[in-house]
């Protein structure tokens, strides 16, 4: 089982909801946008990470799962690559 | 008929009154809130999740007190209302202008909340465009509240009412105002309809609603006229 | 500049052994026009035939793919991704796929691919039409971009030529003219552009090899790779790895730019030294201050490395270098590197996207504090305070490359940063303006038509 969060930097609008709601991977910078922590959750985490990617007004925020894709009911995606 | 008269406005008429001043509290309160959120304000007390939950509550919960305004409207014996009336405007018999209005700032405000519960399936830009419409919405249902009340002239329910144009006044104003002069042309066209709305407003109260006979202008059926000068008559007195 | 004598021994046994080796992709070239399609038939033999459909062609596409990997040929287009593993994940994906030739070529001091596609267009519509095949895609888009007319002129050219010889093979081929700012010729931007939305990158996963235009895994590759896809399906991989190293084999376009005699487009062999190139285009013309290898998304390299720097990614790695898209950028000793990095760091600034708030607000801080560096108003540590805040925080490489262009400048003339942020500007600051920085506005309309546009 292994939790991520990262975010879509180009739907991110800098609400700055994420970084109330996981602060303890989340951060934002001076002009308001999230610095994502992107290793694993840990246990309790994956449930405020839930809360905070339905929070998000523009789906920036995403979730995955086992390498899957982000946990909005899309279609799972292939395993990330390094870019 | 003097029975009907002597027997006093059912409970549901009370209710439909009520539920729906405080729709429109709520429906306020809603856009308020919906503009604190989009312009990002926020306090250690009040962070931003803070903000948005509210919003979106307080929208459900308006939602919650329309669809008991509506159902009350149904069941009021006074008014032969169907339950079509509340999503397909201008076809009733009771005040059919100002009635149908309520229908259409009910269907726009249906389709901003499916749109926001749908909002996953959907993605941002559709579900934006479509929430963008609750601006529409509100002045019908205010104008909807103006002419459909059978007591449009009570003092308490002019205060609410001014209450509310001040405070989405006010949103709408900051809302235009801030982020000057991007999208100067939107901007121009927002502050330029409220102004135009708001001066609609003080100027057509006195002779509308608040005017004489408003009850037969504004569409009653006859048939029912003579039991609503009863009712804002003193409480008893028979034809 | 020194001679090639002083250049690293085994570079010197390439440089002359290249001699006999090269040129490969300019064989044959004329000093105007293009070559016809006999002209480029005659030079280099016709091309394999690889289309139909059944086992048997099956079979020779996956043994092309494999003759790629063997070669080790790698992207010429700045990224030096495989081009085998792209080409795998295309052929054995379900949906047919399609082949974009990017010759877009958005950095201003190249010009590799819109010589290739003015002089050779048929090496690189080979390669095109021969990936397709292999791939199993059924259309081939040219992409160029709108102010390199004569590029255009010539693939469209070129690719009526084809279609007149009869050749009748399977993938469509026809071109497309894209907007000519910089991130425009990103992978995910020309699948978005050719999409009908704008010339702007996306974001991925997915990738435009699993998805890309109609959804459809979609093969991106710079034309120059595919120039060289031309010649190992005919030659063969051990062929193509007789020149250059082991990491690095065969052979590359680079553009050559600054004071030498003769600027412009040569081929060099991976492992040449840059002095030999400097020889070939008649020497400098002035004392150098440095060398900018890359474009605008790569490394600057101070002077004191030039006489001895060769042109391999194991001697350019260590010094945090790359060819990248085959860019070489010398600098007069009269050029202040502080005024010039600060002018570029504005340009890159002014060509984001504007999609992704670390770039937008990151590059245009990075280059305030650069023009406050060069003035003598801010520290240099500013800078890497910036650095860290915007580099991987974007939906594309856009902001990484001017994070890397940037801090290899404060390396390689740290010295020079040191003085203005002490003592401000210098005489050259203001007098002397070499890099070319095109007027590039960013271009946010889409292109309205989904499919290409012609």
């Amino acid at each position: 089982m292994s939790d991520r969060v990262r975010v879509n930097p180009i739907a991110c609008e800098a609400h700055g909801m994420c970084a109330e709601l996981l602060p303890e991977r989340i951060t934002l910078d001076p002009w308001g946008y999230p610095i994502v922590d992107g290793e694993r959750l840990a246990g309790a985490q994956v449930e405020h990470a839930m809360r905070a990617a339905r929070a998000c007004p523009t789906f920036a925020l995403l979730l995955d799962r086992d390498g899957n894709g982000p946990r909005a009911r899309r279609p799972p995606q292939p395993a990330r690559r390094s870019q | 008929m003097s029975l009907l008269a002597a027997a006093g406005p059912s409970v549901y008429w009370y209710l439909t009154r009520a539920t729906g001043a405080v729709a429109l509290l709520l429906l306020t309160l809603a856009l308020v809130l919906g503009v604190i959120d989009v312009e990002r304000w926020s306090s250690p007390a009040w962070p931003r999740f803070v903000v948005d939950s509210l919003h979106r509550n307080v929208a459900l919960f308006a939602l919650a007190f329309l669809l008991a305004h509506i159902l009350t409207a149904v069941l009021d014996s006074f008014a032969s209302i169907p339950i079509t009336d509340a999503v397909i405007p201008f076809v009733g018999s009771y005040r059919p202008l100002w009635l149908g209005l309520g229908a259409v700032a009910f269907d726009l405000i249906l389709a901003v909340i499916i749109t926001s519960l749908l909002r996953a399936r959907i993605g941002f830009t559709a579900w934006r465009a479509v929430h963008w419409l609750v601006y529409a919405s509100w002045p019908i249902a205010l104008l909807h509240g103006f002419g459909t009340g059978s007591d449009a002239t009570s003092s308490w329910l002019l205060a609410l009412s001014g209450l509310c144009m001040a405070l989405v006044l006010g949103a709408v104003i900051a809302r235009a105002v801030r982020g000057w002069p991007a999208n100067l042309g939107l901007r121009r066209a927002a502050l330029g309809g409220t102004g135009a709305f708001s001066l609609f407003v003080l100027l057509w109260l006195p002779s509308g609603p608040l005017g004489a006979e408003w009850a037969r202008r504004s569409g009653t059926p006859s048939s029912l006229l003579g039991h609503h000068r009863a009712r804002t008559a003193v409480a008893g007195r028979t034809r | 500049m020194s001679s090639a004598t002083s250049a690293p021994a085994e570079s010197r046994a390439a440089d002359r052994s290249a001699q006999a080796r090269l040129p490969r992709l300019f064989a044959g070239i004329a000093a105007e026009g293009a070559l016809t399609l006999a002209e480029h038939v005659a030079i280099h033999g016709p091309a394999p035939q690889l289309g139909g459909r059944g086992r048997r062609a099956k079979d020779r596409a996956g043994l092309l793919i494999d003759e790629v990997q063997r070669a080790g040929l790698l992207g010429r287009g700045g990224a030096a991704f495989p081009l085998a593993t792209k080409m795998r994940a295309v052929a054995t994906s379900r949906r047919r796929g399609i082949v974009l030739v990017n010759a877009t070529e958005g950095e201003p001091a190249s010009l590799k691919d819109r010589t290739l596609l003015e002089a050779l267009p048929h090496l690189a519509l080979d390669g095109g039409v021969l990936a397709a095949e292999a791939v199993g895609a059924d259309e081939v888009i040219v992409c160029v971009c709108e102010t390199a007319q004569e590029a255009a002129a010539g693939a469209e050219h070129a690719i009526a030529e084809r279609a007149r010889s009869g050749a009748a093979r399977s993938p469509k081929l026809h071109l497309a003219t894209v907007p000519s700012h910089y991130v425009a010729g990103q992978e995910s931007a020309l699948v978005n552009f050719l999409g009908g939305g704008p010339a702007l990158p996306t974001f991925t996963p997915p990738l435009p090899f699993e998805q890309g235009l109609r959804r459809r895994p979609t093969l991106v590759n710079n034309a120059e790779t595919l120039a060289h896809l031309a010649l190992i399906a005919r030659h063969g991989a051990a062929w193509f790895r007789e020149i250059g190293t082991p990491a690095q084999a065969g052979s590359a376009l680079v553009t050559l730019s600054g004071p030498v005699r003769h600027p412009g487009v040569y081929e060099i062999e991976h492992g040449s030294s840059l002095a030999s190139l400097v020889h070939a285009a008649g020497g400098t013309t002035t004392h150098l201050r440095g060398a900018l290898l890359g474009g605008y998304a790569g490394s600057w390299i101070g002077a004191q490395h030039l006489d001895s720097l060769v042109l391999s990614s194991e001697h350019l790695a260590p010094l945090g270098a790359s060819l990248g898209a085959g860019v070489v950028l010398l600098l007069s000793d009269q050029a202040c590197p502080v005024a010039e990095t600060a002018r570029v760091a504005r340009w890159l600034s002014g060509q984001s996207a504007r999609q992704c708030g670390p770039c937008e607000h990151g590059l245009d801080a990075l280059a305030g504090t650069l023009e406050d560096i060069a003035r003598g108003a801010a520290p240099t540590r500013e800078v890497d305070r910036l650095a860290a805040l915007v580099a991987r925080r974007g939906a594309c490489g856009h902001p990484d490359g001017a994070v890397n262009l940037i801090l290899s400048a404060l390396d390689a003339f740290a010295a020079d940063f040191a003085e203005h942020a002490r003592l401000g500007p210098c005489d050259s600051c203001s007098t002397r303006a070499e890099l070319p920085l095109p007027h590039r506005p960013v271009n946010r309309n889409g292109s309205g038509r989904p499919g290409a546009r012609a």
